[in-house]
């Protein structure tokens, strides 16, 4: 079976610039199911680990570059919620591999897409998530 | 609950890579779906009808549709529901083109994956709320950032509707770019001539210019924007300069002009150009003996009103508008990085922008041709086009002005020094515009030698000639040339400042540095920041007629704003449970909005959210402690309930 990966992104610049990657006829695989949120700032770790548990393969949380958020700073708030997050994946023995958090601009479409194709290379050499059907 | 699922063919950009029948089937199966349909074109009239008359014959009161993304027409889906006395924020968007069929080539994973976004997207709408939208004040005032033609369009445009302006501009004098050059093309006429009677707008009752002066800061939002200005110290008092001139005429200090591209030279208090606007000049203290020794004041000595102010210190201004046009405009590439030129070695080679103020009437030679090494008239003229343009190893883009500003100048000099030997080097000739590429035959009928190559080197020979070194691509031949003089013809580059000003609006730029538009065929003038507008060069490099229409068209989407005196905002706002919350301020710290205060609540302390402050990006909620906060349209069972969908099997 395909991995499933959860994808989180503001709607300012990561999730203008995965419709860019779409109106540039980019491509990458379709294992990405984009969440669009307000900001990355809005990311909970619960969301996180909501989407592990259920089975998600990875999940990749994407907003404006540091300085650029269009609302100041919360994308400061989405990396200091990841690295928790991360840790405390480590702590629970889940390969922290499976959560990444990028930077990816509304004029980014090809780096939208190279992002997503990597990360997804990635998971399927880390292979299904050991809590794959846990719930 | 009635919710109805549309799923939209965009012709083939959906439906011939997804198997929109089977979505649409598979949409029936979702709980609390009572019809789903699939049409070719959703946003069209019949496709949106089939909305209206379900939400009327099966009662629906929420609604579906998967198609573009939802910048592209969730406003046109949520009038739907709000004519039919719907609320509009019980409408969701799958969005399976630019995020599914326009990325994806294998058909049953892209169809698989939309079966996905649609159950994702109904768990959504299933769990939204009615919300009501926020009414807000609208100040009927704009600001108007550059004031060269973009800038002047875009603040006559408005003045002449009655709204009140508000100009910035950088320099000393309004009039930017288009004030240095010689004549334009395609009609040859005097750009003084033309820009003349817009830069009266100094007079006019509803524009006030700041010049000298830039953004400090920017904050608010949409319709009720706050501005300060920083009006920085001309060190003369423009309420009693009545303009005579006598202290640039008396100023013993000469320095290099700028403006002029450095050829000539202007005084240390000075005005940019005989017809500036305002023509108050200005004292450049980093060159004026009174900062520099402590010694001089001739220009107070002579000046007959008594408004130099040595003293004078920068002013902070604070202006309110309802709406910004961004109109900066560019900066001419700095060729000196591209040393097979010998640009800054050679002091025959300038650029597009220097010729333009060597061959200026009012210019250091005062439009008498001189070659700057030793003031010998040139014969031989050699254009290379595309510096810093249409380059991987610089700028990627085409600069699009460059081709028809060196026809005009290649031209103008067979015009008038018959005698004259002008080559162009050129990659193409685009001269794609009314009357251009007639323009350009006249040109070539004149007897401009167009030859078809990068030049690759340019070398300084002993008598300051230069001898040029090409290949001629259409014959394949290696060409040398000598001349007197060359000139580049530099891409045109956002205008320094942009960054600092782009963190200052919180606005967008593109990989080649310009500001992003919302869109680039259907916004081209707003930016993704309500109440923001983008006029001319700003935006990216175009002619002065394209900045004109550009700058007309951000005017009219100001005025569109600011014509009203009231406008609604997205309810997508936080708020906190005053039952759970124990007002520990943690939210406060991180709302960046100044959108929270922790108040007092019958004995104990709550947080209180400013809904039109709120812009709801919802980092208090990942800050608050105890599940007290929440923000409207992504609560956290609205989110949760997204993520449950995405991992279930379809």
């Amino acid at each position: 079976m395909e991995p499933k990966i959860v994808a989180f992104c503001c709607k300012w610049c990561s999730s203008a610039g995965a419709d860019l990657a779409g109106t540039s006829r980019m491509k990458y695989p379709p294992n990405i199911r984009i969440i669009r949120v307000m900001c990355s700032g809005r990311i909970e770790p619960s969301y996180i680990l909501h989407a592990l548990e259920l089975g998600a393969d990875g999940v990749i949380i994407t907003g404006c570059h540091l300085g650029d958020c269009h609302y100041i700073a919360g994308n400061e708030q989405a990396k200091k919620r990841v690295e928790m997050t991360t840790e405390l994946l480590e702590t629970m023995g889940i390969d922290p591999r499976r959560l990444r958090l990028e930077w990816i601009s509304a004029s980014e479409g090809a780096r939208f897409a190279s992002v997503m194709t990597d990360f997804v290379e990635e998971i399927k050499e880390l292979g299904h998530s050991p809590l794959g059907g846990v719930s | 609950m009635n919710i109805g699922v549309y799923v939209c063919h965009c012709g083939t950009n959906i439906a011939g890579v997804i198997d929109v029948e089977k979505v649409t089937e598979y949409a029936t199966t979702l709980d609390g779906v009572v019809v789903a349909r699939n049409y070719k074109y959703m946003c069209s009239d019949p496709g949106k009808d089939l909305i209206r008359s379900d939400i009327k014959e099966n009662n629906l009161d929420r609604v579906v549709v998967a198609a573009c993304s939802p910048t592209m027409h969730e406003k046109t889906y949520r009038d739907v529901m709000e004519e039919m006395g719907g609320n509009p924020f019980l409408f969701e968007m799958a969005n399976i083109r630019e995020q599914d069929s326009w990325v994806h080539t294998d058909k049953d994973m892209a169809t698989e994956k939309a079966y996905d976004l649609v159950r994702m997207a109904v768990a959504k709408v299933r769990r939204n709320e009615p919300l009501e939208r926020i009414e807000i004040p609208v100040t009927q005032r704009a600001l108007i950032i550059g004031g060269g033609v973009a800038g002047m369009e875009a603040s006559l445009d408005l003045a002449e509707q009655g709204y009140e302006v508000i100009m910035v501009e950088k320099e000393q004098s309004i009039g930017g770019h288009m004030s240095q050059l010689t004549k334009t093309f395609p009609t040859l006429d005097c750009p003084m001539c033309i820009l003349a009677p817009k830069m009266a707008l100094h007079e006019h009752k509803n524009i006030t210019i700041y010049s000298f002066s830039e953004i400090e800061e920017v904050s608010g939002y949409v319709g009720n924007f706050e501005v300060s200005i920083r009006k920085k110290a001309k060190s003369v008092i423009e309420d009693l300069c009545n303009g005579c001139g006598l202290c640039q005429e008396k100023c013993p200090t000469k320095v290099l002009s700028v403006y002029d591209g450095k050829l000539g030279t202007r005084k240390a208090i000075y005005t940019l150009f005989p017809q500036a606007v305002p023509r108050i000049p200005v004292l450049d203290r980093e060159n004026c003996l009174m900062f520099t020794k402590g010694t001089c004041g001739v220009c107070k000595k002579v000046c007959p009103t008594d408004a130099i102010d040595y003293d004078q210190q920068d002013e902070i201004i604070t202006e309110k508008v309802g709406a910004i046009i961004v109109a900066t405009g560019y900066a001419e590439y700095d060729p000196t990085p591209i040393e097979e030129y010998g640009y800054g070695r050679y002091k025959n080679v300038l650029t597009g922008l220097q010729f333009e103020r060597l061959t200026n009437a009012s210019g250091p030679t005062l439009g008498v041709l001189k070659r700057p090494s030793d003031g010998a008239t040139p014969k031989r003229f050699a254009f290379i086009q595309c510096v810093g343009s249409r380059d991987v190893n610089t700028q990627e883009y085409c600069s699009k002005v460059c081709c028809m500003y060196t026809v005009k100048n290649a031209r103008l000099l067979r015009d008038e020094h018959p005698e004259s030997e002008v080559y162009i080097f050129y990659t193409d000739v685009r001269s794609a515009g009314k009357g251009y590429e007639e323009f350009y035959k006249i040109s070539q009928e004149k007897g401009v030698k167009f030859i078809r190559g990068r030049v690759s080197e340019v070398v300084g020979l002993p008598d300051d000639n230069l001898l040029l070194r090409t290949e001629d691509t259409l014959t394949g031949d290696v060409y040398e040339v000598e001349v007197d003089m060359a000139i580049l013809a530099c891409a045109l580059l956002p205008a320094e400042g942009s960054d600092k000003l782009r963190d200052i609006l919180k606005i967008s730029e593109g990989t080649d540095g310009f500001f992003m538009e919302a869109h680039p065929k259907l916004r081209p003038v707003d930016t993704l920041t309500d109440g923001i507008y983008l006029a001319g060069c700003a935006q990216g490099p175009r002619d002065i007629a394209d900045t004109v229409v550009h700058a007309k068209g951000a005017a009219s989407g100001a005025s569109v704003l600011i014509s009203h005196t009231k406008m609604s905002l997205d309810p997508i706002s936080a708020y906190s449970d005053e039952s759970v919350c124990r007002g520990c301020g943690e939210c406060k710290l991180v709302c960046q909005f100044g959108a929270i205060e922790i108040e007092p609540l019958n004995g104990r302390l709550i947080a209180k959210v400013n809904e039109v402050l709120c812009k709801g990006c919802g980092a208090c909620v990942g800050a608050c402690c105890n599940g007290a906060m929440s923000i409207r349209h992504f609560k956290d069972e609205q989110i949760n309930s997204m993520i449950e969908a995405a991992m279930e099997v379809a």
